[in-house]
């Protein structure tokens, strides 16, 4: 609104009204009590004579917690990528026409969802006791290319990567063939009757369209993927929270040190939500008739706004300013 | 000796399930050729569009574009069977045959000009200056080169058909398929279209139109052919069939749009 439209507004006649918006007292009720419950709990956090803050600001920033961190962070990664990749070819298996892949993704699906993530760690962790030696070579014969002893191949790294990975790829195949689907049958249409080949239609057509509907909930299997890591703790992978627990084991700090592991995971997973973000919004080209603003120009446009609200207060007279205000 | 025609289909047959929805179709189009397909809807007149590009799989009979069977190889020790290409192929096919859907199917993920390059770059292989610069003369040609930036989703609808015009007209087809190009669209916008359409006709394009358009085929089209429950009732000139026509079905057709 600007500074003309207020004059206007003061000069109303005797058979005209000004409109005033209702006032909200349970907000403000609400509002208050909360933030009183939040202060509340802050505070005897700070005050808990059985926290030792002094300890918490010695680990969170100790080498081997930095180490950790960074373990994570590659194993988080790692396992999303392969996760990824098998869940593309599982989608892609399950939509095939040829019965025996799409049972086979069903299967695969069925089996690593169906059973919990913590037994699948351990499974993996001890896969020794399974198999002794993973050899590579053509089944029924004895042509052999490659053989070695499975605790050499799979490490604690390697069994909680393929444990995170082959498991989230169960869920993730799901949010992939989803995505998809959503891509109307009308595009596949159109890009064959310009010459488009299967595989170059499904890369340039209709993947970039599945992103869309992809994404969102790929950084939210990201996030999960990112606090799943501490369940490696099991098999001994020293990513955070396992170096977290070694520390408090010898210094007896345990909530201490589920402090510095939990201020990390934050640290983390609010990081995560940048590169998701910006993402969306190159995926989403097209689709809505506007980009959705990045926090930046967000920032800007509310300095703006409160640039022109300062002036037009100033330029207006006092009752004017008052209503302005309530809105 | 008289050329051979452009499309020549013969003995066209489809089922949907138990439904027979194409009971044999002849028919022929010349070089040049503008012919429009009318009939009442599930007259089989799309899906027989659809079978010129092999969109849809035929169940018999045999579809010829400037001489090559579509879909389908013979081969000289079983007679009487044509086995359906590999897609590679079917695909190299297409690229002669341009087309134009009812509801657009314009790629909302790239911009018009994004749309029109897309196939002649990462199909026909054209380098990117020179798709671009030819699809700027086709927007210019549609009437769009103002929007040219533009996502689909900013386009009115009549916007959105000369966009998916100029797309299809850029792999430089010999054959144009339309398929119901004005059905989807607001009154007021189906002129446009059908202005660029006239226009590609007057340039020499052959084109086969599945349309309600009545003024349309009487004004621009060489042959009408009238379809009805999976056959052709009658077929030829415009004055002919739509302004004297001999069957009391598409009399009855003819009366109910009219």
């Amino acid at each position: 609104m600007t500074a003309t439209d207020m004059t206007v507004k003061s000069t109303a006649g005797a058979d005209d009204v000004d409109a005033v918006p209702r006032s909200h007292p349970g907000r403000w009720i609400t509002a208050a009590a909360l933030v009183a419950l939040c202060a509340g709990w802050v505070l005897s956090l700070w005050n808990n004579r059985n926290i030792d803050h002094a300890t918490i600001a010695d680990f969170l920033f100790d080498g081997r917690i930095l180490q950790g961190v960074l373990l994570t962070v590659g194993l988080t990664a790692c396992s999303m990528l392969l996760a990824t990749t098998l869940a593309v070819a599982l989608a892609v298996m399950r939509l095939s026409a040829n019965p025996v892949l799409r049972v086979v993704s069903w299967g695969y699906t069925w089996f690593f969802r169906g059973t919990p993530l913590l037994v699948q760690i351990v499974f993996w962790g001890y896969l020794g006791l399974l198999y002794e030696k993973i050899s590579l070579g053509i089944p029924f014969t004895s042509i052999h290319f490659f053989s070695a002893n499975t605790n050499t191949i799979v490490t604690p790294f390697v069994a909680g990567l393929l444990a995170l990975g082959m498991n989230e790829a169960a869920y993730a195949s799901e949010i992939v063939r989803a995505g998809l689907l959503s891509v109307d049958h009308g595009q596949v249409e159109a890009a064959h009757s310009l010459g488009m080949s299967p595989t170059y239609t499904l890369r340039r057509i209709i993947v970039p369209q599945a992103m869309r509907v992809i994404i969102p909930p790929m950084g939210n299997e990201t996030i999960s993927m990112l606090k799943n890591t501490a369940l490696l703790q099991l098999i001994a992978v020293p990513e955070l929270y396992t170096r977290a627990s070694w520390i408090s084991a010898q210094n007896l700090s345990q909530v201490e040190l589920l402090i510095v592991a939990s201020a990390w995971y934050l640290v983390l997973t609010s990081v995560l939500s940048v590169p998701q973000y910006y993402l969306e919004r190159r995926y989403g080209r097209g689709a809505g008739r506007s980009l959705p603003t990045t926090p930046w120009q967000q920032a800007r446009h509310t300095a703006t706004r409160i640039r022109t609200r300062v002036a037009q207060v100033a330029h207006t007279n006092p009752r004017n300013a008052r209503t302005e205000a309530d809105s | 000796m008289t050329p051979s025609p452009l499309v020549e289909a013969r003995n066209v047959r489809k089922h949907f399930g138990a439904h027979h929805v194409l009971k044999g179709i002849d028919l022929e189009v010349r070089r040049g050729e503008v012919m429009c397909l009318l009939g009442p809807s599930g007259s089989g007149k799309s899906t027989f569009l659809r079978c010129i590009n092999h969109l849809e799989k035929v169940d018999g009979g045999r579809i010829h574009v400037d001489g090559e069977l579509m879909g389908y190889e013979e081969h000289a020790s079983r007679k009487g069977r044509a086995r359906e290409m590999k897609p590679k192929q079917i695909a190299a096919q297409r690229r002669s045959i341009g087309m134009v859907f009812q509801r657009f199917n314009l790629f909302p993920h790239l911009t018009a000009l994004g749309n029109i390059t897309e196939a002649p770059v990462g199909v026909a292989h054209h380098s990117r200056a020179d798709a671009r610069a030819r699809g700027m003369e086709l927007l210019r040609r549609v009437g769009l080169t103002d929007h040219a930036g533009a996502y689909p989703a900013h386009l009115s609808g009549g916007q959105q058909q000369r966009v998916a015009i100029a797309r299809a007209l850029a792999m430089e087809p010999k054959l144009m398929l339309f398929d119901e190009p004005t059905s989807a669209l607001d009154p007021e916008l189906v002129g446009d279209v059908l202005s660029v359409m006239r226009d590609l006709a007057r340039s020499g394009m052959t084109m086969i139109v599945v349309t309600h358009e009545i003024g349309f085929a009487r004004e621009v089209a060489d042959q009408v052919v009238f379809m009805d429950d999976g056959i052709v009732v009658e077929s030829g000139a415009p004055s002919r069939v739509i302004d004297d026509p001999r069957h009391e079905r598409t009399r009855a057709f003819l009366d109910s749009v009219l």
